[in-house]
């Protein structure tokens, strides 16, 4: 058992839309490095787990804990994101996505960069750009971009930001199965080199296996066919699959 | 035979057809024209081209014998000046308004209602309460304007910034954005190409609204000459103004397009948000 405290802990966790139970007593540890999917039939509360870990809905019962503290019930930087659609910013260039984390921590009033400070993000971007193949693109606006290409560039935004955890919503959901087969490779390259910690989402239980170091499985134990919304989802199998988890680099 | 909704009419072809409408309606007035001053060459109502020629000369060319000024001219930058003052103010209040309904609940909470119930008011109906509180000078024409339309533009931007994508909203604090730069950097300019639509829907009733005050109490502009040369039935001077107005606003929606277009690029480039 590991003695160190965890990255993401959920202890006990309920939550319910009325007579609607989601989710019940839900337990689960994320370790600082792994790469968990999270998968389950549709309505098993997986989107509902990743948005209280986002901090978009709070549980009814039980509490997660990011490195022992409470999450703060509002989605901030320690917490990356990429859902499925909508996850770039229509009105920027990709250039401008990827430096928009820089120029909001950068400047908390103009919400822009100037001089230097701008050279040095655009550098930044730049780089993680060309890391997943999208150095050509930088003065195009995510509108002119395939589904792929928007979902890479999604990547490099949230990196760029240095979330302590990121949050995949079926991120490749989307995606035609030769791109999906591409972007596997690179968001496993991205999770090594960054030493990331995701969660991902995903309804592909090949793609959690594929993907993941760990496996949660979101299931119903309690059924009652008069009533289905009575009892809710919890975590039916936690599997470590074997892969080697990167070693943390020395702080 | 092609179904007729999947008919389209090839380029030098629709030219044509929405040049036709046009055509069709100068030839119907001047036979009408002809018609009436074959019976009765002193007519009034339907002058003929010369006249309008004479008329047009006469305002725009010739000054005024009693004040020395190029009426036409003066009456067109009087109205433009109310017009664009009132819109500039109106845009700017139905920006900020309209991104705080829609961008923060607690603000919505409080004055929603409010601005739809201020929305509803006919403007016309308090037209004399503005010329009692504002005089009848300049200002009263231009609260007019603005107390007319810029409501309807603040619920059309506030419509707007709640079709946001909840998605992005989240995005950009998880990218480290206050409210103030979710604002700033996301809903702002997500809501800045619908405002250059919502001030090209309100346009006609911006001249709507300009031509009442000016009708009721003014001394130029385009709204007061045309409610002045009607005592005498001045056809001749009624219709080319009209004509002009027209022009007026079809090129101010056409520039507002252009405008549009040429600042936003990414909205017409097939987004999706």
């Amino acid at each position: 058992m590991n003695t160190q405290v965890p990255l993401i802990e959920a202890r006990n966790v309920w939550k319910q839309y009325g007579d609607n139970v989601v989710l019940e007593r839900l337990n689960l540890r994320i370790e600082e490095g792994e790469f968990c999917a999270v998968v389950g039939a549709s309505g098993c509360g997986k989107t509902t787990f990743l948005r209280m870990v986002l901090g978009e809905e709070p549980p009814d019962r039980g509490q997660i804990l990011l490195a022992g503290q409470p999450l703060r019930m509002e989605p901030d930087a320690e917490r990356g994101i990429v859902f499925q659609r909508y996850s770039v910013f229509p009105h920027l260039t990709v250039l401008g996505n990827v430096m928009l984390a820089r120029e909001l921590k950068g400047s908390k009033v103009l919400g822009r960069l100037f001089g230097a400070r701008r050279r040095a993000a655009q550098e930044e971007a730049l780089a993680l750009l060309s890391q997943v193949g999208l150095d050509n693109a930088q003065d195009r606006y995510p509108s002119e971009l395939s589904g792929g290409m928007q979902q890479r560039l999604a990547l490099a935004q949230s990196l760029i930001a240095r979330p302590r955890i990121l949050l995949l919503d079926e991120p490749f959901g989307a995606l035609d199965p030769g791109i999906r087969h591409d972007m596997h490779k690179l968001v496993t390259t991205l999770w090594r080199e960054h030493q990331l910690t995701i969660l991902m989402i995903t309804h592909d239980l090949k793609e959690g296996f594929a993907l993941g170091t760990r496996l949660f499985v979101f299931d119903k134990v309690r059924a009652d066919p008069q009533a289905p919304d009575a009892y809710g989802a919890r975590v039916t199998y936690d599997l470590p699959l074997n892969k080697s988890v990167p070693a943390l680099a020395p702080a | 035979m092609k179904r007729l909704i999947n008919l389209q009419p090839p380029r030098i072809c629709a030219v044509m057809l929405a040049l036709l409408p046009f055509v069709f309606a100068f030839f119907a007035y001047v036979s009408f024209s002809n018609e009436r001053l074959m019976a009765n060459p002193n007519d009034k109502l339907l002058p003929a081209m010369s006249s309008f020629g004479a008329a047009i000369e006469r305002m725009a060319l010739v000054p005024s014998k009693r004040s020395g000024e190029l009426l036409w001219w003066v009456d067109t930058a009087s109205s433009l000046r109310r017009l664009g003052t009132a819109v500039v103010i109106s845009s700017a209040i139905g920006l900020v308004v309209g991104i705080a309904l829609g961008a923060l609940p607690l603000v919505s909470a409080g004055m929603s209602p409010f601005v739809a119930s201020l929305s509803m008011i006919p403007p016309m109906a308090v037209l004399p309460i503005l010329f009692i509180v504002f005089g009848l000078g300049e200002l009263s024409k231009v609260v007019l304007i603005v107390f007319g339309i810029a409501p309807v533009i603040a619920r059309d931007i506030q419509g707007r910034v709640r079709e946001i994508p909840r998605e992005l909203i989240v995005k950009a604090q998880t990218l480290g954005a206050s409210t103030w730069l979710v604002i700033l950097r996301v809903v702002l300019p997500l809501a800045l190409p619908r405002l250059i639509d919502a001030v090209r829907l309100s346009l006609g009733a911006a001249w709507l609204f300009l031509i009442a005050a000016e009708a009721i109490a003014a001394t130029d502009g385009l709204g007061y000459r045309i409610f002045l040369v009607r005592r005498y039935l001045a056809m001749d001077v009624i219709l080319p103004y009209v004509l002009w107005i027209t022009v007026l606003a079809f090129t101010m929606d056409r520039l507002l397009r252009f405008l549009g277009r040429k600042a936003f690029p990414w909205h017409h480039a097939g987004a999706s948000v």
